[in-house]
C-alpha cells in the first residue's frame, strides 16, 4: 500500500471508533467501550507504522506525499481538494499522537470505570484523537482549520466531561472561548495566505511563498503574525495561557492527552509546518522566540507556587510548551520536535502518576495534603520520580538531551539568541526545581492519613467533592465516578506507565550528539527548503550545552532536596518572608485579572453601553420615527376612511365620472 | 330607431342603479342596484353592437352576464352568511375599515 493509503487509514480508525461507541453506548456491555476506544487508536497506530515504513523505503527528497480523495470545492479560483499531506513531519507527529494516546485510552479503561458517562468519554478521547491527526495530516489550509476547530470542540466537551461542576463548564468554555480567537487568526493568515497566493494547498503555498515574498515584507509578516495568534491559542502562550490551567477541571487522562499527544503540540506543529513563511517573516519567528521564552519563565516560576497537583504539571507544560515554540521560532526545527516527543512521553507519564495519586487521595489536588506515599504506592512514586527526572532534565533522561539541543542551537545562532540561551537555562532550573517538588512531596515526607490507609491495605474514600471548591457532589452521570482507581491495582494503569516510564527515561538515546540523529534524519524530508536546517552546532558545542544542562539540573533538584527533604520548613519561612512576590505567583501574575479588566470589562460595559443608550435611543428611534412619520403623513386622508359603504361608492362614482368628464373634455 | 334612445335609457337605469347603491341600506338592494348598472351597461354595449354591425359587443355583454353571475353568487352567499349569523343587514353598520 501507499503512504498516502496508511494516511488515510490513520484518520479512518479513530472516525470509526468514534461513530461506533455515539451510536452503540447503550447496547456495548461493560467495558467494551473502552476496548473499542483503544482498539481503533491502536490501528491508527498501526498505520502511521505503515507510512512510516513507506516512507523510509523513498529517497529523502521525495517523501512529501499528497493524495487527494476528491474535490472539496472547486469554483471561481478555488481548488480545494479532500487530501492529506504525508511527509516525514506529519508521520512524526501521527506516530507521537497515536501511540501516545493509545497508552492514555489504555490508562483510561481502569481510571473511568465506574464513570456513569464511560462510553461518552471514549467516544470524545476518540474523537479528539481523529481531530489531531486530522491537524497533522491535513494537506491543505482548509482542512487544516478543520481539524484546529475539531480539536477546539473536543476539548471544550472533555474539559467539561463532568458537565454538572460548574467550574468544569466555565473552564471548557474558557478553552473554547480562547481557542476561537486563534481560530479566527488562524483563518485570517489562511485568507491572506489565499489572496497574495492564490491557493490553499499547502505545498504549494510553500513552493510559491518564497518568490512572491521578500524577506519581512509586511504582509508576509502578518501572515505570520496571525498564523502565530492560532499556535499561541491552541499551545497557552502568552497571552492566551489562562485556559490550559483551568483545563485540570477535566478528568485525569484528558489532561494527559492534552498536554502530552493532542491540542498544545499543535502550535509547534503549526509553525514547524509553516517554516517556510517563518524564514521569510523573520520578524514573526523572533515574535514566537520571545513569546515562549516569556511563557517558559513565567509558567516555570508560577509552577513554583501552585499547591494544585494537576496544575503544577500543567503550568510545566506551558513551560516546556514555551520550549518548543522558541525552539521553532529560532529555527532549532529538529530539536523542537525531539522534545515535543520526549515531552509527550513524561508528561504523559507525570499526569498518570498524578491520576494515581489523585485517587489515592479520593480525588483531593492539593499537593500540602499529600506525602509519604513511597511505601503505599511503590510504582506510582517511581514513575513520578522517573517522569520528574526526564522533565528536569536529569543527565541521560529523555529531556536532558532534547532541552539541551534546543539551547545549544540558541547558543549557536549567536547574536542576541544568547537571551534565549540563558532564559532557557534559567527556565531549567526552575524547572528541575518544581519538577522535584512534586517528587519529593508526594513521595517522601511523614505519609499522611490516606498513605497510612494504604499501607494497612484499603484505599481511602471520602465523600465526594469537587477539588476546587470543596463543595460536596453526586457520583451520578456528569460528575466523576464513585470509584477511585490507583496504578498499583489495575493492571492496565501499570502497563501504560510502564511503557511511557521506559520511553521517558530511554527516548532521548534516538538523538546523542555525535552519535546519533535519528529525528534529524527523519525530519529533513519536511525541512528541505529551509536554509536553517542544516545549520548545526558543532558536537563540541552541544556536549558543552549538556554538560551546563546538566549541571544547572542537578543544582535544581539540590535545591528541591535541600527545601523537602532535609529542611521541609524552609518553604513555609520564604513564603513568609517574601509574601509579595509570592502573592504575585500564587495569583499568576494576575493575568485572568489583567484579561478581565482589559478585554472582558470593556467589552461588558461596551455591551451595557450599547443595550442602554444605542439599543434604547438610535435602534429604537429609527423604529419609531419611522412608524411615527407614516402616522403624521397620513393624517390628512384618514378622514376619507369613514367605513361607510356608501362613502366608498360615492367617491368611486364620482371619480370614474370625473375621469370620464375629463377624457370627453379632453378627447373633443 | 336611433342610437339615442337605447343610450338614454342605458344611463337612466344607470343612474337608477347608482342612486340605490348610495341611497340604500340593505345589502340586497345594493346589490339588486349593481345588477341594475351592469345591465345598463349591457344595454349600451348591445345598443351600440347593433348599429355599429359588430359583434364584439354582443360578445362583450355575455362576459358581463357571467360576471354577474359569480358577483350574485359570492354577494347573495355573504348576505345569507350574515343573516344566518343573526348580523344586523344594515351597511351603514359594516364599519370595520374606518381609519
Amino acid at each position: 500500500m501507499d503512504a498516502t493509503t496508511y494516511g488515510w487509514l490513520v484518520l479512518a480508525f479513530p472516525l470509526a471508533g468514534t461513530v461506533l461507541i455515539a451510536l452503540g453506548w447503550k447496547k456495548l456491555p461493560g467495558r467494551s467501550a473502552g476496548w473499542i476506544g483503544i482498539g481503533a487508536i491502536f490501528l491508527s497506530f498501526l498505520a502511521s507504522l505503515g507510512a512510516l515504513a513507506q516512507l523510509l523505503d523513498r529517497p529523502v527528497e521525495d517523501r512529501q506525499l499528497t493524495n487527494s480523495l476528491y474535490d472539496y470545492a472547486a469554483a471561481g479560483g478555488l481548488d480545494i481538494q479532500m487530501n492529506v499531506l504525508v511527509d516525514p513531519l506529519s508521520v512524526f507527529m501521527c506516530l507521537i499522537v497515536s501511540g501516545v494516546s493509545t497508552l492514555i485510552h489504555l490508562y483510561s479503561l481502569s481510571y473511568m470505570t465506574g464513570d456513569k458517562g464511560f462510553a461518552r468519554f471514549f467516544s470524545y478521547l476518540n474523537f479528539f484523537v481523529f481531530s489531531m491527526l486530522l491537524l497533522v495530516l491535513a494537506g491543505n489550509i482548509v482542512l487544516l482549520t478543520v481539524g484546529w476547530a475539531f480539536v477546539g470542540f473536543a476539548s471544550y466537551a472533555l474539559i467539561s466531561f463532568w458537565y454538572r461542576r460548574e467550574t468544569a463548564t466555565e473552564a471548557g468554555m474558557k478553552a473554547f472561548v480562547i481557542n476561537v480567537v486563534g481560530d479566527v487568526g488562524l483563518l485570517l493568515a489562511a485568507l491572506f495566505l489565499f489572496r497574495e497566493l492564490g491557493t490553499f494547498d499547502l505545498l504549494r503555498i510553500f513552493e510559491t511563498a518564497p518568490e512572491a515574498f521578500t524577506t519581512n515584507e509586511p504582509v508576509v509578516v502578518t501572515i505570520g503574525v496571525f498564523l502565530l495568534v492560532g499556535a499561541f491559542a491552541k499551545s497557552a502562550q502568552i497571552p492566551f495561557h489562562t485556559w490550559l490551567a483551568d483545563a485540570m477541571e477535566g478528568p485525569t487522562p484528558v489532561s494527559a492527552l492534552i498536554h502530552a499527544a493532542t491540542m498544545v503540540t499543535a502550535g509547534v506543529y503549526l509553525i514547524g509546518r509553516f517554516h517556510p513563511i517563518f524564514e521569510i517573516a523573520l520578524t514573526a519567528a523572533d515574535i514566537a522566540a520571545i513569546v515562549g521564552l516569556l511563557t517558559l519563565l513565567i509558567a516555570a516560576t508560577i509552577a513554583l507556587v501552585v499547591t494544585d497537583l494537576k496544575r503544577i504539571i500543567a503550568y510545566s507544560t506551558m513551560s516546556q510548551i514555551g520550549y518548543m515554540i522558541m525552539g521553532v521560532g529560532i529555527g532549532a526545527y529538529s530539536a523542537a520536535f525531539f522534545h515535543l516527543m520526549t515531552h509527550a512521553f513524561f508528561k504523559a507519564l507525570l499526569f498518570m502518576a498524578a491520576g494515581s495519586v489523585i485517587g489515592a487521595m479520593a480525588n483531593r489536588q492539593n499537593i500540602d495534603l499529600m506525602g509519604g506515599f513511597r511505601r503505599s504506592m511503590p510504582f506510582t512514586c517511581a514513575m513520578i520520580l522517573i517522569g520528574a527526572a526526564a522533565l528536569a532534565a536529569f543527565p541521560g533522561t529523555s529531556g536532558f538531551f532534547s532541552k539541551d539541543e534546543i539551547l545549544a542551537f540558541a547558543e549557536h545562532r549567536g547574536g542576541f539568541y544568547w537571551v534565549f540561551a540563558i532564559g532557557g537555562y534559567l527556565g531549567a532550573l526552575m524547572t528541575a526545581f518544581y519538577a522535584f517538588r512534586i517528587g519529593f512531596r508526594v513521595a517522601y515526607g511523614n505519609p499522611v492519613p490516606e498513605a497510612r490507609e494504604l499501607e494497612e491495605g484499603h484505599l481511602h474514600h471520602a465523600e465526594p467533592a469537587n477539588p476546587a471548591t470543596g463543595e460536596p457532589e453526586d457520583t451520578d452521570v456528569g460528575f466523576p465516578g464513585a470509584e477511585h482507581h490507583i496504578a498499583e491495582r489495575s493492571w492496565p494503569m501499570v502497563v501504560a506507565m510502564g511503557i511511557l516510564g521506559f520511553l521517558a527515561i530511554f527516548a532521548g538515546l534516538v538523538q546523542i550528539p555525535g552519535i546519533d540523529a535519528v529525528v534529524e534524519h527523519f525530519l529533513e524530508g519536511s525541512f528541505e527548503d529551509s536554509t536553517l536546517y542544516g545549520d548545526l552546532p558543532s558536537t563540541a558545542d552541544e556536549y558543552r550545552g549538556l554538560g551546563i544542562g546538566g549541571v544547572i539540573s542537578l543544582l535544581g533538584i539540590a535545591l528541591a532536596a535541600q527545601f523537602y527533604l532535609r529542611k521541609p520548613g524552609t518553604t513555609k519561612r520564604l513564603q513568609e518572608r517574601f509574601a509579595g512576590v509570592h502573592g504575585l505567583l500564587a495569583d499568576k501574575w494576575y493575568f485572568d485579572e489583567l484579561i478581565d479588566a482589559v478585554i472582558v470589562k470593556p467589552t461588558l460595559a461596551l455591551g451595557r453601553f450599547a443595550n442602554s443608550t444605542f439599543e434604547r435611543f438610535v435602534v429604537q428611534g429609527l423604529v419609531s420615527g419611522a412608524t411615527g412619520a407614516a402616522r403624521g403623513a397620513s393624517a390628512g386622508v384618514r378622514g376619507a376612511q369613514s367605513g361607510y359603504l356608501r362613502g366608498y361608492a360615492l367617491l368611486l362614482v364620482v371619480g370614474f365620472a370625473g375621469l370620464g368628464l375629463y377624457f370627453l373634455v379632453a378627447g373633443s | 330607431m336611433d342610437l339615442t334612445w337605447y343610450l338614454v335609457l342605458s344611463a337612466l337605469i344607470f343612474a337608477t342603479g347608482v342612486a340605490g347603491v348610495l341611497l340604500r341600506r340593505s345589502p340586497l338592494v345594493i346589490l339588486l342596484c349593481l345588477e341594475l348598472m351592469l345591465n345598463a351597461g349591457n344595454l349600451a354595449l348591445l345598443a351600440f353592437s347593433r348599429s355599429l354591425g359588430n359583434e364584439d359587443g354582443q360578445v362583450f355583454a355575455l362576459i358581463v352576464l357571467v360576471i354577474a353571475a359569480c358577483e350574485v353568487v359570492v354577494g347573495l352567499g355573504l348576505i345569507v352568511a350574515a343573516y344566518r349569523r343573526r348580523i344586523p343587514l344594515n351597511v351603514d353598520e359594516f364599519r370595520n375599515l374606518r381609519g
